[in-house]
């Protein structure tokens, strides 16, 4: 099957500085995504997952150029966003939308539903005038709303439904990739189910591509094609879904997925507690970002930057980026314990 | 999916926020008395400074430049309401013509400053960054000089003249827009709606004038109102100087400081557009801190 790359990152660097001193010069960077890459092919769904702040809403944001990235190339069908000029980035922007976690701070409160969607296909001139209010009441019921309720404020909408004209608003200028960030993170386990669905069906009837950013692993294993799992600015690992849960590489991947709960009493399940807290990106760890938490780290962890690869025993497609996958894989290597470990040091 | 099967009940109340919120500012205004009685005096000034001289001039016996030499420094009576000043010149009358100097010199200098400094503050706030320094400290720079002493300074580089007077005042009023508006900005441009419309290619203009304009329109209200009372006063004092309106004006800083050289045979001439300049300036600043308590969203329940 001949996949087309829709969306290409290569070396995305995101720094923010920090400003400090007498004459507010810049101190240091938060390195809040540092030298990622990834490829989206047309029609999947590709979810970024990890803790927060791992970057994984900068990575959207940073694509979409909501915040210039510092670094890197974003290219979308062939262009690189990040060489547009603004006025040419803001016809791009038809083709990139955005659904944001919010769903009441993501509308204007003071605009009617069909004032927003209305100015989304002003701004993109997506649809003749006259057809306009034709296309607003289709797409209200694309989503799952009623017609009807065009001409009503946002605060008159539960937060469900407020999701829905977020999306509404997306696809009004007909977009082909949408960033989902955090998009259902902040409704209820029942509203979610129902927009995931939407999103689905969605995708079915415009083909759309989704960039899924989630911290969690229910939705993301519900939604996604593929799934690229982040931490601290970089990339662990990226794999099809079915071969990250069963075959996780990455330690952190193992430990993340771990922390899934299985809804069975009896069964039992090792459950890799990970020690400390994820360190600043302000000074991020050398080596592996992993290593001061990991435990399998060696001394080359603290030093070498361990590349994305694929082994043999891995799936196509499937690549982490650890320096001992083989010795996990095959058992050679085994978790340190974490007790000894302070023995040792005492 | 139930929560789109709901019917419409034909009965919904239909609800727009902004009306519904005007709603809930006159509630709270209502409450506050003082305020109250500021808004009414306030009106009332504008319906004086409107129709009052077409009224004297159908029913009153004088004009504002009219003098009568012979009935110079009489107290109030009957004839002369607020008495006559040092050429017979009747004080009501001139008090009544002065109403509309007072307020065109509060509102159009405070408009001045509104339409210079709000769009600083908003550039200010939301491209931030060096455009953001370098207009923040032309502000810090002008908040340094003491009001009066920068209108004054302004003046009398320009030359002393009414007009003068109100350019004076408005370039003074600049940086308590900017930096009002430049906060409010930036609180406003964090808000994820506006990140909603950029990803849509929505220009800076379109999101600066329909988004954010909008949501920062209660401070400026706020403020306009509060520096009116300033701008009243700091005029007065310009022209009590001799800076501001030219003596036959009937300016009340004007008629005050030709009034206090006949302080003790005559204290009403200082005294009427000591008070009305004091009326007025107390009306505005007791309906705007109204009105503040009443926008601020913190007296929110």
């Amino acid at each position: 099957m001949a996949k087309k790359e829709l969306l290409k990152v290569e070396n995305l660097k995101q720094y923010f500085p920090i400003k400090g001193g007498f004459l507010g010069r810049t101190v240091n960077y938060v390195k809040a995504v540092d030298d990622i890459s990834f490829t989206v092919y047309e029609g999947e769904t590709v979810s970024i997952v990890g803790e927060s702040g791992c970057g994984k809403s900068t990575t959207g944001r940073a694509i979409l150029r909501l915040d210039e990235p510092t670094e890197g190339v974003v290219s979308f069908e062939g262009t690189d966003l990040t060489t547009l000029s603004r006025s040419e980035m803001r016809r791009k922007r038809k083709d990139l939308q955005i659904i944001f976690q919010d769903p009441y701070a993501s509308i204007n409160p003071r605009q009617i539903v069909s004032a927003v969607i209305e100015e989304a296909m002003h701004i993109q001139n997506a649809v003749p005038k006259e057809k306009r209010r034709e296309r607003i009441e289709e797409l209200l019921q694309t989503v799952g709303l009623q017609p009807y309720q065009a001409d009503r404020y946002p605060h008159e909408f539960s937060g469900g439904q407020r999701q829905r004209i977020g999306i509404a608003r997306a696809l009004s200028v007909n977009p082909k990739l949408i960033i989902c960030d955090e998009a259902v993170s902040a409704l209820d386990v029942s509203i979610q189910a129902q927009v995931l669905n939407l999103l689905e069906e969605l995708q079915d009837e415009f083909g759309l591509t989704y960039l899924f950013i989630s911290h969690d692993l229910g939705v993301v294993r519900h939604i996604s094609d593929r799934i690229i799992v982040m931490y601290l600015g970089k990339i662990m690992e990226i794999s099809d879904k079915k071969s990250l849960f069963e075959n996780p590489q990455h330690p952190y991947t193992k430990a993340l997925l771990s922390a899934i709960p299985v809804p069975d009493p009896d069964k039992k399940k090792e459950r890799i507690m990970l020690k400390g807290d994820v360190p600043s990106p302000i000074d991020p760890p050398t080596g592996c970002r992993f290593h001061t938490r990991c435990p399998y780290a060696t001394e080359k962890c603290v030093t070498d930057v361990p590349e994305l690869r694929t082994l043999p025993h891995m799936k196509e497609g499937h690549q982490a980026s650890c320096h001992y996958i083989e010795e996990i894989h095959s058992g050679e290597m085994q978790p340190r314990d974490y007790s000894e470990k302070t023995k040792i040091k005492a | 999916m139930s929560e789109n099967t709901v019917n419409e009940p034909v009965t919904a109340k239909r609800v727009n926020p902004r009306l519904e919120n005007y709603k809930m500012i006159w509630k709270r205004l209502k409450k506050n008395k003082a305020a109250l009685i500021g808004g009414y005096l306030i009106i009332f000034f504008i319906l004086v400074a409107v129709f009052g001289p077409y009224l004297l001039s159908q029913f009153g016996q004088y004009g504002p430049y009219q003098q009568n030499l012979l009935n110079k420094l009489q107290g109030p009576s009957a004839e002369h309401w607020f008495g006559t000043d040092n050429f017979g010149r009747d004080i009501f009358t001139r008090i009544i013509h002065g109403m509309e100097l007072t307020l065109w010199i509060g509102f159009l200098s405070v408009l001045i400053g509104m339409i210079i400094g709000v769009p600083l503050g908003i550039i200010s706030g939301y491209y931030g960054g060096r455009i953001d320094n370098i207009i923040m400290r032309v502000m810090d720079v002008l908040l340094a000089f003491p009001g009066i002493l920068l209108a004054l300074a302004i003046v009398s580089v320009l030359g002393g003249s009414l007009q003068n007077v109100i350019i004076a005042v408005g370039i003074f009023s600049i940086p308590a827009f900017a930096r009002i508006v430049r906060g409010s900005t930036l609180s406003v441009r964090k808000l994820e709606y506006i990140d909603a419309v950029r990803a849509l290619g929505a220009s800076d203009f379109r999101i600066i004038f329909k988004h954010i304009l909008p949501n920062v329109m209660s401070p400026i209200i706020v403020q306009a109102t509060l520096r009116i009372a300033t701008a009243v006063l700091t005029a007065s004092g310009l022209s009590f100087l001799g800076l501001g309106a030219q003596p036959p004006m009937p300016e009340w800083g004007a008629m005050l400081s030709a009034g206090r050289t006949y302080m003790y045979e005559a204290w009403h001439v200082a005294f009427f557009p000591g008070a009305m300049i004091v009326l007025v300036v107390l009306a505005f600043n007791i309906f705007g801190d109204g009105i503040r308590d009443a926008l601020d969203p913190k007296m929110k329940q």
